[in-house]
């Protein structure tokens, strides 16, 4: 099947497209856009995090087809050209980047959270990140990365 | 040269000392940053591998006919196809890249195939038909040398013995036990994964997360049947590893299908396959006795360990080497007797994951401490500190240790801190079960445990365990730069980052290149053993001084600080390699382990505090505080960031962490139901960093990264036994433990 979808304001086409793939997958593998990460590929890990017209989802549970039509902004899609997002700024200087596998579905994460609560809380922190695993961090720096953001609201 | 940290506060930008950005994050909050399973190449076919459903069985037959008739298939692949040698492995050549006639644990691979599109390879696969013969699996550690053998020397993989002092001692007060530690997966987020590219040669160029080239690339040719230089690999992005990535996963497979279809494969495991594709944590059962006496003075250990190595040996030996040597931690200890067995069964295949041995013996000996505090009435921290070693102490090995052991220190600093408040607001968030509405502080009772850790850093038993670095410095643009490259692999940790700030520091130079990782320079190490910083850090050091050679020589006798680095070097190119080895150790001695067989020794120590709802078994790790000794913290964000992410792991194995298996079949292969630590169980962590140089390490450092994996484990179980008063022998402890039902 042929998907016609606005991935980071730009019109995108993908052919061939076979049915049981999923949004992540045409991200990755057929428009280029390997940023959203495939830890698990079955909604558990939040590493595959983005917005589809403007809530974060997993895009490894959402079908292929089920885009059709819609709007997509993943993690390639928040720096304004080279001027970082505040929140990957933040991520960076705070130290919340080890590897860094779980980093793009994080950003996106904590960058729907501040759209929607520009101050929140430690325990609002956590809930809104609740969906998202890392594993080198503890976390700890990735709190702290989401504080410094906020503070420079 | 030995330097005081004082002398070493570097005065460079972004030297040691400092805690700069890592090169890598940009690319990496940009999503850019190119992880194995990102490549891509023109014309690239999809790799994927048939595994065995069987924990042992025989392969009566193989039949391929069906599976190389789906369109888009381009080769279906066994072990006859394999063009080297079948057998590879990190300690014994055990472990068949493709089984022939018999699979020893569920998830071995059978057979591979190349296709158009990864659905196409799973419908080949699908098509393969093997017909086995099921057998009897062997899965018990502690019968497995008696059972049937595996392996054609039996099922022992390795016995150390240690044998100190009095051997039949005689204690006022004994404590035993049996303990019991599942087996805990690395679950690094970024999938096994790599791209493999035909070369015009007839060799091969491999894109591969990874922890050590050099070895893949030693195990990759030999089962190629080719010359080392025919097989290239270059590190590709590596979403962490933890000692998963020690031993092979795709990196034959991937090689053989590109060289058999003259097309560039690649290969991703899923979450599932990636539990089957690498190695886990050893199981362990722990048989203890500790004598002591009256005022809680150590007197006698003994100790019986088994390791269940699983179907392969991996890095058994070295796993039980450890578990034996640090067997009863970091207390000093006259009469120690330990047995330690790694064993071959049916499960999977056990190696190397953070912590390595001494995680296992960590919850056993701590386990015994608490217990022998409770018989004589005393403080847990109180019968630590009483038998804490310190600098000169001697190991069970016989190893004088030589540079700081500040064990008893860092108990007191995890012990004076402040305690959290016990919650009053009544924030279901802060209650064990959180928002599922468990409880509102109803059958909630807090506890807190204390465990300090050994952990020994670096390759032992008189490995020859060095790391090359090439440096270049070089004017561009009327700038004087410098590059470093070595192939010690970065898998998240911070490396290049390390490598950045001590050529700042050595050289002076701000801008600072790393190439990336590959084999075309000398090997690297393992990155695993909290080595790299002490020895790939020593490399680019040692590299930077024969630099700085070389330029002293250039400047005539003029000091190197009064003149203009890039007058000097000019149009010239300085480009130095070093290999740098840490001083060498020994082998044990077999009757009775003892020997120098370890280069430094690493401590951390936890306290937990833990809230318990004791009616549903349900745990809230409240406060989870960390004091360790790094010798100098060369950047200390990302020493706070190792012993965060330590710690968390040892959380998990604490409480939820465990690949369970039955009759050697896996039943929780997802994160579904492999649970790891979630933001909202990794509690505050107020972290205290003691930096006591050891004078033997490049800058005084003592690796950071396992310590604090130890001693989070056996902290967080003494907390909820202090809060429920149950035994709690077995790690993870789930809720059935302490509901007792
Ligand atoms: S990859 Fe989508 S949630 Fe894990
Ligand atoms: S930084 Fe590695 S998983 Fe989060």
């Amino acid at each position: 099947m042929r998907v016609n979808v606005t991935v980071n304001g730009e019109q995108r086409q993908a052919d061939d497209v076979w049915e049981g793939e999923s949004l992540l997958f045409v991200l990755r593998e057929r428009l280029g856009l390997p940023g959203s990460k495939n830890a698990c590929e079955q909604g558990e890990c939040g590493s595959c995090t983005v917005y589809l017209d403007d809530v974060p989802v997993c895009a490894c549970l959402v079908a292929a087809g089920q885009v059709q039509d819609r709007e997509v902004r993943t993690v390639e899609g928040l720096a304004d050209g080279d001027r970082l997002d505040p929140v990957q700024e933040a991520f960076v200087e705070a130290g919340a980047v080890q590897c860094g596998f779980c980093t793009p579905g994080l950003v996106v994460a904590a960058h729907d959270l501040l759209e929607r609560v520009p101050q929140p809380s430690d325990p609002e922190i956590r809930e809104a990140l609740a969906g998202n695993l890392c594993r080198c961090t503890g976390y700890e720096k990735i709190l702290d990365a989401v504080r410094l953001a906020a503070a420079r609201r | 040269m030995s330097l005081t940290p004082a002398e070493l506060s570097s005065s460079v930008a972004g030297g040691i000392g400092a805690s700069p950005q890592r090169p890598d994050g940009n690319l990496k909050v940009r999503g850019e940053f190119a992880y194995a399973s990102d490549l891509w190449h023109e014309d690239m076919i999809w790799g994927s591998t048939l595994r065995s459903p069987h924990p042992y069985a025989r392969i009566v037959s193989i039949d391929l006919t069906e599976a190389l008739k789906v369109p888009g298939v381009h080769a279906v692949l066994t072990h006859q196809d394999v063009p080297g040698s079948n057998l590879y492995g990190l300690e014994h050549k055990d472990q068949p890249v493709l089984a022939v006639d018999v699979v020893r644990y569920q998830g071995e691979a059978v057979a591979l195939v190349g296709a158009d599109h990864p659905e196409t390879a799973t419908r080949a696969m699908k098509r393969i038909k093997v017909e086995y013969e099921v057998l009897e699996p062997v899965v018990d550690m502690e019968t497995a040398a008696d059972d049937t053998p595996l392996h054609p020397g039996g099922n022992l993989v390795r016995h150390v013995p240690i044998r100190r002092g009095d051997q039949s001692p005689t204690a006022d007060v004994v404590v035993s036990g049996r303990y019991e530690v599942g087996m805990q997966d690395q679950a690094f987020l970024g999938p096994e994964s790599g791209l493999a590219v035909p070369a015009e040669d007839g060799g091969v160029d491999l894109y591969i997360a990874t922890q050590w080239l050099h070895v893949d690339q030693g195990q990759v040719a030999s089962a190629l049947g080719m010359p080392l230089d025919k097989v290239r690999l270059t590190l590709s992005g590596v979403g962490g590893a933890f000692g998963g990535r020690e031993d092979l996963s795709m990196q034959v497979h991937a090689c053989m299908l590109a060289l058999h279809t003259r097309k560039p494969v690649k290969m991703v495991y899923n979450r599932e396959e990636s539990f089957y594709g690498h190695v886990h944590r050893h199981p362990a059962v722990l048989h203890y006795e500790h004598g002591a006496t009256r005022d809680g003075k150590l007197v006698y250990v003994k100790a019986r360990i088994f390791l269940d190595g699983g179907a392969y040996a991996s890095s058994t030996g070295a796993v039980v080497a450890n578990a034996a040597t640090l067997g009863v931690g970091p207390y000093e200890v006259d009469n120690v007797t330990i047995d330690c067995y790694g064993l071959y069964t049916n499960n999977p295949p056990c190696g190397a994951m953070r912590g390595f041995g001494a995680v296992q013996a960590g919850f056993a000996y701590e386990s015994q401490m608490d217990k022998l505090a409770e018989k004589l009435g005393l403080d847990p921290v109180d019968v630590r500190i009483a038998n804490a070693m310190t600098e000169g102490s001697v190991m069970p090995t016989g190893q004088v240790v030589d540079s700081a052991a500040p064990v008893a220190q860092l108990l007191k600093l995890v012990k004076d801190k402040p305690l959290p408040p016990v919650s009053t607001t009544l924030d279901l968030r802060s209650m064990p079960g959180g928002v599922s509405n468990t409880t509102h502080g109803e059958g909630v009772v807090r506890g807190i445990g204390y465990a300090v850790g050994i952990k020994n850093v670096c390759f032992s038993e008189g490995y020859d365990d060095y790391s090359t670095a090439r440096v270049r410095v070089q004017v561009i643009g009327g700038e004087l730069v410098a590059l470093a490259h070595t192939a010690a692999c970065e898998v998240g940790q911070g490396l290049v980052t390390i490598m950045q700030q001590i050529v700042r520091t050595e050289l002076g130079v701000q801008r600072v290149t790393i190439l990336p990782m590959d084999t075309s320079i000398g090997n690297g190490g393992s990155t695993s053993a909290s080595r790299q910083t002490y020895v790939t850090g020593g490399a680019v050091k040692a590299a930077c001084a024969a630099v700085r050679d070389k330029l002293t020589k250039l400047a005539g006798g003029r000091e190197l600080s009064e003149v203009d680095l890039a007058d000097l070097v000019g149009d010239d190119v300085i480009d130095e390699t070093v290999e740098w080895r840490h001083r060498a150790t020994e082998p044990l001695d077999p009757e009775t382990g003892q020997g120098n067989a370890h280069v430094q020794y690493g401590f951390a120590a936890h306290r937990a505090v833990v809230d318990v709802d004791v009616e549903l078994g349900l745990v809230k790790v409240v406060e989870l505080d960390c004091a360790q000794d790094v010798g100098n913290a060369l950047n200390p964000q990302a020493v706070l960031g190792q012993i965060q992410g330590g710690s968390a792991q040892g959380l998990g194995l604490a409480v939820m962490e465990e690949i369970q298996t039955v009759g050697g079949k896996v039943r929780n292969p997802s994160f579904t139901d492999y649970l790891i630590p979630t933001v909202l169980d990794m509690p505050p962590m107020s972290i205290d960093v003691l930096e006591l140089a050891d004078p033997n390490a490049p800058y005084g450092v003592r690796g950071v990264g396992e310590p604090p994996t130890i001693s989070s484990t056996p902290a967080v179980v003494a907390a909820i036994r202090a809060a429920t008063g149950l035994a709690l022998t077995r790690v993870p402890v789930r809720p059935e433990h302490i509901t007792q039902t």
